[in-house]
């Protein structure tokens, strides 16, 4: 048999060499190109936005601006942008360092980049994460003393930069614009608190810790001056209590925070609980809670604004139903009416706006069905009634729906 | 000795070229590229309508569209879990415009349609059958496990510039050897006439057998992609415009887990689409706070311009 020569085999041999290793070759090299890609599915620089966010957080004290926070396309967000300046909040954040990476750590990704400032108190200084020292030690009888040291640094450092003073624990979710909505038809200069309102032990009944608090200006101011002045001393470490006690003797007004149809918005315990629990009778929050327990759907406001006990995955859960899943299209049930100042000043600036696609503006809650001459208007109830209306279908009409308000 | 080593060196060198050469012909990415597309593939990737498409449709087209893309779920309940059964109904079976459950058999309280029927493959296809019977002026078919939660105003979006007389089959689209198929779990959306095509060749015992020939049992998902292959429909998968998932198979809880172990910057945004349509594996109580969570919790002061208008169903107060 006649063998090939000796270098015509080695020729060839070199050959399948040399396409064998160039072929696994560009094969790591491509797979090594897919695998930097970002995670993120991103399109134009959403996941270039995340990392420049995360620079600002890290090198900044204060809180994200709400304006930094992206919003989604096709969102329209005028409303809680002007909310955002006119609603002023100063968040501070409950915390301790151990807490920090197991729970602070979810409560800055979340929903405290919302807030106008933000500041987390712990009893050590941490320049990295950042986190205000109070001084105090930590455990449950330290905490009236975190909080009023921590209304007091909150009054003397921040207190021109905002108009209402949340108090929240790294285990509450917050969501603060809807906040802003319970507060919008308040004045800070009045003494006002917010939260959810319990009724033992106080007259005027006392704000619940862990579901989050609010004071207004005037409120922190009074706060303040009742240490000053000794009217106000730490007499217990029930901090929510203590600190409802201390502001009544100031005169500062504990509020209804309930929405438009009396339903809750702060709440002591995660969604699942109140939307699907049956409290037992004998619970204390049976005896506890102001105004009357309602069980199911209607526990909680669809503008809720807190919920207490969350965990790392539940915080991030309720951050991606709040501002990121939704049903497209879906009129809601509960459209409340626009704080009526923010009427006014949308109105001026909106005027006579056309908006996509050649609509025309109309006010909101209203549909306007018909074309041509003969326009009918429709108009739609505020509040909760069931919007059981079907639109007609014809196809000489146009139906025109320009919704400003929920 | 060196004439070989140097007719060695050379074959390597015009190898490699060789090998190079070959890869920018073909674009060729070596092994990563699944198998070259079937010429049926035209669209293989569904996308919902962007906001262009939208805007050049007229006002009227658009209220004419919110009414006619409606939708008949194909619900499937396991007796044995009735709570399944009656939390479906009791949530996102309320915005279906027909809901009709499809048990295996009967059982005391439980109001389905009794298939009478134990194995799945066999369940799948009376079920359909059924539905198609019954579809009325229903074009869009949506198929899901009562253990799935379907957001169906998104589902309707997804598919609002389709006809529904062109054959479509969406959800999540898997790939197995060369079978593409929708993943059950996660829901599938057939048209009507994906579904009548299918009805069709329910008849033909040699391309869609009843009871499966193999000597191993395919799984009802893959029987339905082979029968439906056959009359030229395929899989197609459902993405929102960044390409991510709207079909899910999993919880939101555990998919935002995922995101967290993932050590995402991000973690909602590494998550999942702000327009999904299916998440599974979720206990009724969590559907009643996913009834919550997507009809009502929302932060003040922030509004979609949507080109639809779905209203909220009649008789509820959980959305």
């Amino acid at each position: 048999m006649k063998c090939l020569s000796a270098s015509r085999f080695c020729f060839y041999l070199g050959f399948v060499v040399g396409t064998l290793s160039l072929y696994l070759f560009l094969r790591q090299l491509w797979f090594e190109r897919s695998m930097e890609l970002p995670v993120l599915g991103g399109v134009q620089g959403s996941s270039v936005a995340a990392v420049a966010e995360e620079k600002q957080a890290s090198v900044e004290r204060a809180a994200l601006v709400n304006l930094n926070v992206p919003h989604h396309t096709g969102e329209y967000s005028r409303v809680a942008d002007e909310l955002y300046q006119k609603v002023r909040i100063l968040c501070w954040v409950m915390t301790g360092p151990s807490n920090l990476q197991t729970k602070a750590r979810h409560v800055k990704a979340t929903w405290s980049r919302h807030c106008n400032v933000v500041v987390f108190m712990s009893s050590v200084d941490d320049p990295d994460f950042p986190t205000v020292g109070l001084g105090t030690g930590e455990g449950r009888d330290q905490l009236y003393w975190k909080t009023i040291r921590a209304f007091h640094y909150a009054l003397e450092h921040h207190g021109n930069e905002a108009d209402w003073f949340l108090k929240a624990d790294d285990d509450t979710f917050v969501v603060v614009d809807n906040l802003r909505w319970v507060l919008s038809n308040h004045t800070p200069e009045e003494p006002l608190y917010f939260g959810k309102r319990f009724k033992p032990y106080a007259k005027q009944g006392y704000m619940s810790g862990g579901a989050g608090y609010v004071l207004s200006k005037e409120a922190l101011r009074r706060f303040v001056e009742g240490f000053k002045s000794k009217v106000c001393t730490h007499t217990t470490s029930v901090e929510d209590l203590a600190l409802g006690q201390c502001l009544e003797k100031m005169g500062v007004l504990a509020m209804d925070s309930r929405d438009t149809l009396q339903r809750e918005t702060f709440h002591p315990f995660v969604p699942e609980h109140h939307l699907t629990g049956k409290f037992s009778k004998s619970f204390w929050y049976w005896n506890y809670c102001y105004y009357p327990i309602v069980e199911g759907p209607q526990c909680c406001s669809d503008l809720a604004v807190s919920f207490h006990y969350v965990d790392a995955e539940l915080m991030y859960t309720l951050e991606y139903w709040t501002y990121h899943l939704r049903a497209y299209g879906y009129r809601y049930r509960y459209r409340p009416p626009l704080p009526q100042d923010l009427v006014e000043r949308l109105a001026q600036s909106e005027g006579a706006t056309v908006g996509a696609a050649g609509r025309g503006t109309v006010p909101a809650g209203i549909i306007v069905v018909g074309g041509g001459d003969q326009s009918k208007i429709e108009a739609v109830s505020y509040e909760g009634a069931a919007s059981g209306s079907k639109i007609p279908m014809d196809n000489n009409r146009t139906a025109v729906t320009q919704e400003r308000q929920q | 000795m060196l004439s070989e080593g140097s007719s060695f060196m050379k074959g390597i060198a015009l190898g490699g070229t060789f090998c190079l050469l070959l890869s920018l012909l073909g674009s060729f990415t070596p092994g990563m590229q699944s198998s070259p597309e079937d010429h049926h593939h035209h669209h293989h990737h569904i996308k919902a309508p962007t906001k262009d498409e939208l805007q050049s449709l007229s006002d009227s087209q658009m209220v004419e569209l919110s009414q006619r893309v409606r939708v008949y779920c194909v619900i499937m309940v396991q007796p044995s879990v009735l709570v399944y059964w009656s939390t479906a109904k009791d949530t996102w079976g309320k915005h279906c415009d027909n809901a009709v459950f499809y048990s295996s058999e009967s059982a005391k309280a439980l109001e389905a349609v009794d298939l009478n029927e134990q194995d799945e493959w066999a369940k799948l296809r009376k079920a359909l059958k059924h539905a198609y019977d019954n579809a009325g002026d229903l074009r869009w078919f949506f198929v899901a496990r009562s253990t799935t939660f379907a957001i169906i105003e998104n589902l309707k979006y997804l598919v609002l510039a389709k006809d529904p007389n062109e054959p479509f089959y969406i959800g999540h689209a898997m790939k197995s050897g060369e079978l593409e198929y929708v993943e059950y779990q996660s829901g599938i959306v057939l048209s009507y006439e994906a579904l009548k095509r299918l009805v069709n060749v329910f008849k033909d015992e040699d391309k869609c057998p009843e009871r499966g020939r193999a000597l191993w049992k395919l799984s009802e998902e893959k029987q339905l992609a082979i029968c439906l292959k056959y009359t030229g429909v395929f899989a197609e998968n459902g993405e929102d415009i960044q390409g991510k998932r709207l079909f899910n198979s999993k919880s939101v809880g555990s998919l935002i887990q995922d995101s967290m172990d993932k050590k995402n910057l991000d973690v909602v945004e590494g998550c999942c689409s702000d327009l999904a349509i299916t998440f599974s594996g979720m206990s009724p109580n969590q559907m009643q706070v996913m009834m919550f969570g997507v009809y009502r919790l929302r932060p003040y002061g922030h509004n979609f311009h949507d080109s639809l208008i779905f209203l909220p169903p009649e008789g509820s107060d959980n959305d």
